[in-house]
């Protein structure tokens, strides 16, 4: 640890400097792992390590969920039909039973998507370096904690050592100051970050999300905006804990209790960047210029408010940016200088790590309750994990939602990423509240446009892409 | 972990930016715990047709490309999910090494960890280099990992820098892991000091 007297440093430096185990002389630094959170996806990694003749070093630590290729219509494992898909999820159980590490099975009370399931059990926790083989794994920094995606030969390493070796990212701070206006998510907040700085403009870097508008969003909205920072090509995301975080944690499963909470808040209230620390870069964010933001592309920068126009790629200079837009223009099906508000969709998806929580389902709920989901659309609702599920079915969510035609699911990964086989129908132009409007991501020819759980209702119910600020009078 | 050496073969060019994990593997295929077989669905939305036919624009069903060894890509390769299947697609398609100006995070640490070398390169230098892979067979490169140069087609030789660690690592075709475990002490030191500052974290 550096003396009190040293530098002043970000957050992320701290939590870097207490995981250090060693450092080399090339500046390759040996980090230990707090929590390693898995999936159903996870299996090539203990194949790995069996091959190698090892076993999990700390099984306490690690924490698995099936995900990624649970159905949404079923909690029976020998109910999913796809062989392959089922022996990803009954992998999963056998290597729990095998190495004895918690579980979140599909019929256990806590199961669902695994960034859902670790802030609300209280797994993640302030100042705690925490890895997955996913690369939303930056939804953790919402608490404060480093949390970054690795890949299976890395959870392989974890697993065997509970280390990782990393080269120490550079840090950068996006600022939003001033207040967020009528319909404007943490979604919107993050959409805009990104149209912003571009889909690799925080490459290589930890980004800190600072400013009043950031301290004004709630847990959840913060876990929507740091779920998103790879998305901005960042390493990892995070957020100061305050009394935001410590009152959202307090009491949960694993959070910890009595004379020991009292001595965590004391050390995680230490984590916050010290005055005058340094960023290697910094940005800043008008929240005024913020609007209700809808994807238009094949790429999360490809964004524009919901009351806009998708641009023209004649008016683009550069050669090559206009071959890619008139490309991506003829993928999605889409004049130059449309608004977006006359994209018809044929699909809705809310749900995912990004937006499905109980705060999105209420906010989804608010816009669908009394309407009709419009002819000719399919609309899903996909809890983020069970506990969600039943607190909206104890609120009555789910009653409004199936009341006005969505499909009322349990919870998983589902049309996210489409692993479990739930993918839309090529041609169809889905609204989505996910984090990935990549080609194809959907299924095959599938055209996706990211949104805020409010504006996927919104066109869920008007049979197009709409501004909320129409239906809430904003 | 198959050793990368020196590397002289067809290079394919894939002039685009932002070329994320669903389109070099997209998730529908993540069926197979195995690392083989993924590389008959590298690029599968854009080698295939919706029927299934090949697509014939696309680079990698192209004479001489689909025996291409090296890719080269505009910036922001590999954007995207953590997802491994990216380099063992590639990889098992043939492909060994990326050129590219840089490369998304996890993407970039993937490779290095299956044998794909992913090599840094200006802008400028891959526009110029995807001109050389147009001249089709002759366009042969050279990626010479020991002296970090790769060599175009008229001889000109290219320096690039690679982290030593992993430089050492991709040369002898050796993971981490056994190199890790000489450290155990240290890990057991770092375990007792944390039990003792923040036990909830072993209750």
């Amino acid at each position: 640890m550096p003396p009190e007297d040293a530098a002043p440093r970000t957050m992320f430096e701290k939590i870097w400097d207490r995981h250090r185990v060693l450092e080399r002389p090339d500046g390759q630094v040996l980090l230990y792992v707090d929590r390693h959170l898995i999936h159903d996806g996870s299996e090539p990694a203990f194949d790995m390590l069996r091959r190698r003749g090892l076993k999990p070093r700390a099984p306490d630590r690690i924490f698995g969920v099936p995900d990624h290729y649970v159905p949404t219509d079923t909690r029976e494992t020998a109910a999913i039909p796809d062989p392959a898909r089922r022996f990803m999820v009954e992998t999963l159980e056998r290597n729990s039973a095998e190495h004895g590490f918690q579980l979140f099975g599909l019929k256990d009370e806590g199961q669902g998507i695994v960034h859902v399931i670790g802030p609300e059990q209280g797994l993640t926790q302030p100042g705690l370096l925490m890895v997955c083989p996913d690369s939303h794994t930056s939804t953790h920094g919402a608490l404060g904690a480093l949390a970054f995606g690795i890949g299976m030969t890395e959870v392989t390493h974890v697993l065997a050592t509970q280390t990782l070796w990393q080269r120490k990212p550079a840090t950068m701070r996006i600022t939003v100051e001033g207040d967020l206006g009528a319909g404007v998510t943490a979604k919107d907040v993050i959409l805009h970050i990104i149209a912003t700085i571009g889909a690799a403009g925080a490459a290589g870097h930890v980004i800190e999300y600072a400013g009043s508008a950031i301290r004004g969003l709630s847990m959840e909205g913060r876990l929507t905006l740091c779920n998103m920072s790879i998305e901005a090509g960042g390493r990892a995301g995070m957020v100061t804990p305050d009394e935001t975080t410590f009152a959202y944690l307090a009491g949960r499963p694993y959070a910890p209790k009595g004379a020991e909470w009292d001595r965590a808040v004391e050390r995680w209230r230490a984590l916050a960047t010290d005055a005058g620390a340094r960023f290697d870069r910094e940005v800043t964010i008008d929240a005024a210029a913020i609007a209700p933001t809808v994807t238009w592309g094949n790429s999360p920068q490809d964004a524009v408010a919901a009351d806009g126009q998708v641009p023209d790629p004649t008016q683009e200079e550069d050669a090559e940016r206009r071959a890619a837009m008139q490309d991506t223009f003829a993928y999605m099906g889409l004049t130059p200088g449309m608004p977006v508000e006359e994209l018809r969709i044929d699909r809705v998806f809310i749900g995912s790590c990004t937006n499905g929580r109980i705060e999105d389902l209420r906010a989804a709920a608010a816009i669908a309750r009394g309407r009709r989901v419009a002819e000719g659309v399919t609309a899903w609702v996909v809890p983020g994990s069970a506990p969600v599920k039943r607190q909206a079915e104890a609120e009555g969510l789910d009653r409004i939602f199936t009341e006005a035609g969505f499909d009322w699911r349990e919870a998983g990964c589902s049309m996210c990423l489409g692993t479990n086989g739930e993918i839309a129908a090529p041609g169809e132009r889905v609204a989505a509240t996910t984090n990935r409007n990549f080609r194809g991501r959907q299924g095959p020819g599938v055209r996706t446009h990211l949104m805020s759980p409010a504006m996927a209702a919104a066109a869920a119910v008007t049979g197009h892409i709409t501004d909320v600020r129409r239906m809430t009078g904003g | 972990m198959q050793a990368f050496t020196k590397l002289t073969g067809i290079a394919a060019p894939l002039p685009k930016a932002n070329v994320d994990t669903d389109q070099i593997i997209p998730a529908r295929f993540l069926k197979s715990i195995s690392r083989s077989g993924f590389g008959k669905h590298l690029f599968a939305n854009f080698r295939f047709m919706e029927d299934g036919s090949e697509n014939p624009d696309f680079v990698l069903n192209q004479e001489p490309y689909r025996k291409a060894e090296v890719l080269i890509a505009f910036e922001n390769f590999g954007c995207g999910s953590s997802r491994e299947h990216a380099p063992w697609a590639l990889l098992d398609f043939g492909i060994r090494c990326v050129i590219a100006p840089d490369f998304a995070d996890i993407f970039h640490n993937n490779s290095f960890k299956n044998g794909v070398l992913p090599v840094r390169l200006p802008k400028e230098v891959c526009a110029q280099l995807m001109e050389d892979a147009k001249m089709g067979p002759n366009a042969r490169i050279t990626v010479d990992l020991e002296r970090e140069v790769v060599v175009r087609p008229n001889g000109e030789e290219i320096p690039f820098k690679i982290d030593p660690l992993r430089r050492h690592l991709l040369l002898n075709g050796l993971d981490d892991i056994g190199q890790t475990m000489q450290h155990a002490p240290a890990i057991d030191s770092f375990e007792a000091k944390q039990k003792a500052s923040q036990p909830w974290l072993y209750a």
